[in-house]
């Protein structure tokens, strides 16, 4: 059965492939049609067709499905620049394999307007990143999608859209980015389903057994999040102050009456510095997370408060090939707190849980060839995560990325390990237009 | 001494006299080598305050296989001969349109470049830490400074040859371990100053391996400027062409080199 899938999975993939290397050319005079549309409306339309299949290294018996990922996509990113502002409306409409569903995943749509000299504002669906952390965010409390991230999607998907409106108001001093969600929107994180994770609640790991059911925030303009940033540029060191009023982005606790996983209140205030030195960029970053339905750290359902540390240095070591390290540190506050009101029996956390990341980037054959590793290390949890990613432009249009997602450790229950059974290979083949 | 005779000595003394005096004419008009390099790195990069182009790139291998890149290059001089800022902003391929490189030239030789790579889908900053200048732009045949200028305090130059039309000046690199190269040869035309062709030699061999030519020269809101560049390595076998069009100088760029715009860029970046 589980050959056979494998077949399947590659019968797919070649038909997909197939697929869109006859869109590329095939649909040419279909898609001149539809670009003479737009163009008599002023809009510009690009997007891509492509094709991703991927499976588990592991057997995982909480997972029914050996393959990781499958599906076919198409891209549509429409553009159009009118006298008041821009409008933007991208999209991806996909075929999932795994799931067995058509999907359409709207990723922008927005208005943007620059009303005033010292003034920009951007309203509607919208991707936001802020933070100088490489793949380690601080204060970007900006949804992720970590579900695409590990089953081995393009890395674009890592961050989800916003629906949200962001104003920036630009002064000599000092810039300011007031990013405002009415409705919370939390990350795309793991539930169990096609990944599976540690459940403390059942003591070991867990998958389409036991989705984590959660609680959900959608009370509209009362469940908002507000995102602050403050940023200027002293020659060419990029300062910036961050403020997040808002809630853990991603499930950080538990209603026992409803035995749901819930999102408890979150403030984060932080800073951070980016600039050279020496021969390469360094990068400084803290925040404070502060857990305000669990400011004493005794209440052992909720998220105790933490600050968070990041130190990272890029450099160039040789031509066309990159080197980034990063050190960063997540310390528990209250943790005399946490550990007394522990439950017995449960797992804990350490007060302060260690990383490391090493990026190593090669570029080969005119920079069409990338050979790319990022590597999480965590000392205190003993447990790595690896990205490798080859990918190969083969023409202007057709790339072709190769990828893996290896996780690995001492323990069931730490932070990546508890996902090593997720452990998977994947190819992709994309037509961009 | 008859007639014959006579006029001969008279017609060698006058061509003699003509030859000299244009020699010393020719000579005159030889500034030194300083000079020279000082007025080319103008012609070539400090054109106007500020310049606009849209720039088309045709990459060809040994194979015969194309590659091409499109992009809008918006510069601003802070000052004449030194520092620079540059806005490029990316239309082709697809798969980088919409990317926006900015540079912040430095012309002090011990002080990087400061670039910055925007990422329209992870709406993402990336600060570029990249410090070689001799890596390849975009994975063209030219090199990142062939698009931005190499810094004259970098080699030490010699006046090699003066013809009717040229100055050829012979550049070694003063720190011969930061180039891969032996010495290059600029060629540079003696009215406009614009380098007209550069050859750069082996360090080992001693051999010609590569050569940038400026294919077509216009004169463009009265002043030079180069509208088709084309650089040939002769040891990979690839070749570069680059055109530039919708030339314009001296617009009032604003201080759009900044974060602000490279989140969205000014419209005359994306035109």
């Amino acid at each position: 059965m589980i050959a056979s899938q494998r077949v399947a999975a590659a019968v797919m993939f070649l038909a997909a492939a197939l697929a869109v290397t006859a869109t590329g050319q095939e649909r040419q005079p279909k898609k001149d049609v539809i670009k003479e549309f737009l163009d008599g409306l002023d809009t510009e339309y690009h997007g891509f067709y492509e094709a991703r299949v991927g499976t588990r290294l592991l057997d995982d018996p909480y997972q029914s499905k050996d393959a990781s990922i499958g599906e076919a996509r198409y891209q549509f990113d429409l553009f159009s620049m009118r006298d008041w502002g821009d409008i933007k409306i991208k999209g991806d409409v996909y075929g999932d394999f795994v799931t067995e569903e058509v999907e359409f995943d709207l990723r922008e749509a927005n208005l943007f307007t620059r009303p005033t000299d010292t003034m920009d504002v951007k309203l509607g669906r919208q991707v936001l990143t802020w933070g100088t952390g490489d793949l380690i965010f601080i204060n970007d409390l900006f949804p992720k999608d970590w579900v695409s991230f590990f089953i081995g999607r393009d890395t674009e998907y890592l961050k989800a859209p916003s629906d949200a409106a962001k104003v920036s108001l630009f002064f000599d001093a000092l810039n300011v980015d007031i990013a405002y969600t009415p409705e919370f929107d939390s990350d795309r994180y793991i539930t169990g389903e096609r990944l599976s994770y540690y459940s403390p609640a059942l003591g070991r790991r867990a998958g389409e057994d036991n989705e984590l059911s959660v609680e959900d925030r959608q009370e509209f303009f009362e469940e908002d999040e507000t995102a602050i940033r403050l940023y200027r540029n002293i020659s060419s060191y990029e300062l910036a102050f961050y403020g997040y009023w808002g809630y853990w982005k991603s499930p950080a606790g538990f209603n026992p009456a409803r035995t749901a996983a819930i999102f408890p209140e979150l403030y984060v205030y932080g800073a951070s510095g980016r600039g050279a030195v020496g021969k390469g960029i360094a990068n400084a970053e803290l925040g404070y997370y502060d857990s305000v339905d669990d400011r004493c750290g005794d209440d052992p359902l909720i998220n105790n408060s933490e600050m968070r540390y990041l130190i990272g240095y890029t450099q160039e070591v040789a031509r066309d090939f990159t080197a980034g390290v990063q050190y960063y540190v997540e310390q528990m506050l209250d943790y005399g707190d946490y550990e007394r009101t522990l439950p017995p029996g449960s797992k804990s956390r350490d007060e302060f849980r260690h990383v490391t990341t090493l990026r190593l980037t090669q570029l080969l054959m005119n920079q069409n060839l990338m050979l790319s590793l990022f590597t999480y290390y965590s000392p205190s949890d003993q447990d790595v995560y690896l990205r490798p990613i080859v990918n190969y432009k083969a023409s202007d249009n057709l790339a072709v990325e190769v990828g893996s997602n290896i996780f690995f450790g001492d323990e069931r229950h730490t932070f990546f390990n508890q996902f090593h059974n997720n452990t998977n290979l994947y190819l992709g083949v994309r037509y961009s237009f | 001494m008859d007639w014959k005779t006579k006029t001969m000595m008279l017609l060698v003394l006058l061509g003699l006299g003509f030859v000299v005096t244009g020699a010393a004419r020719a000579q005159d008009d030889v500034p030194d080598v300083q000079t020279i390099v000082k007025k080319a790195n103008l012609a070539a990069y400090y054109q106007g305050d500020d310049g606009k182009a849209t720039v088309k790139m045709t990459i060809t291998d040994k194979q015969g296989n194309t590659r091409e890149r499109e992009f809008n290059i918006l510069r601003k001089d802070v000052k004449d001969g030194g520092d620079q800022n540059y806005f490029v902003y990316f239309q082709r391929p697809a798969d980088v349109r919409r990317m926006v490189y900015l540079v912040q030239k430095h012309a002090d030789v011990d002080k990087d470049d400061d670039r910055w790579l925007y990422m329209p889908a992870l709406d993402l900053i990336k600060r570029i830490a990249a410090s070689d200048k001799r890596t390849s732009f975009v994975g063209s045949d030219f090199v990142y400074e062939d698009v931005s200028g190499r810094s004259l305090e970098l080699d030490v130059h010699e006046l090699v040859q003066t013809t009717d039309t040229q100055f050829v000046v012979k550049n070694t690199p003063k720190k011969p371990e930061l180039a891969e190269f032996g010495y290059f040869n600029v060629a540079i035309d003696r009215k406009t100053f614009m380098p007209m062709k550069m050859e750069y030699f082996d360090k080992d061999s001693g051999k010609l391996y590569r050569t940038i030519e400026s294919a077509k020269v216009e004169e463009i809101e009265g002043l030079p400027t180069v509208t088709k560049s084309v650089v040939t390595d002769l040891r990979t076998g690839g070749k570069t062409e680059m055109e530039f069009t919708n030339v314009d100088y001296n617009l009032g760029i604003k201080d759009i080199f900044e974060e602000r715009y490279l989140r969205r860029p000014p419209r005359e970046a994306m035109r």
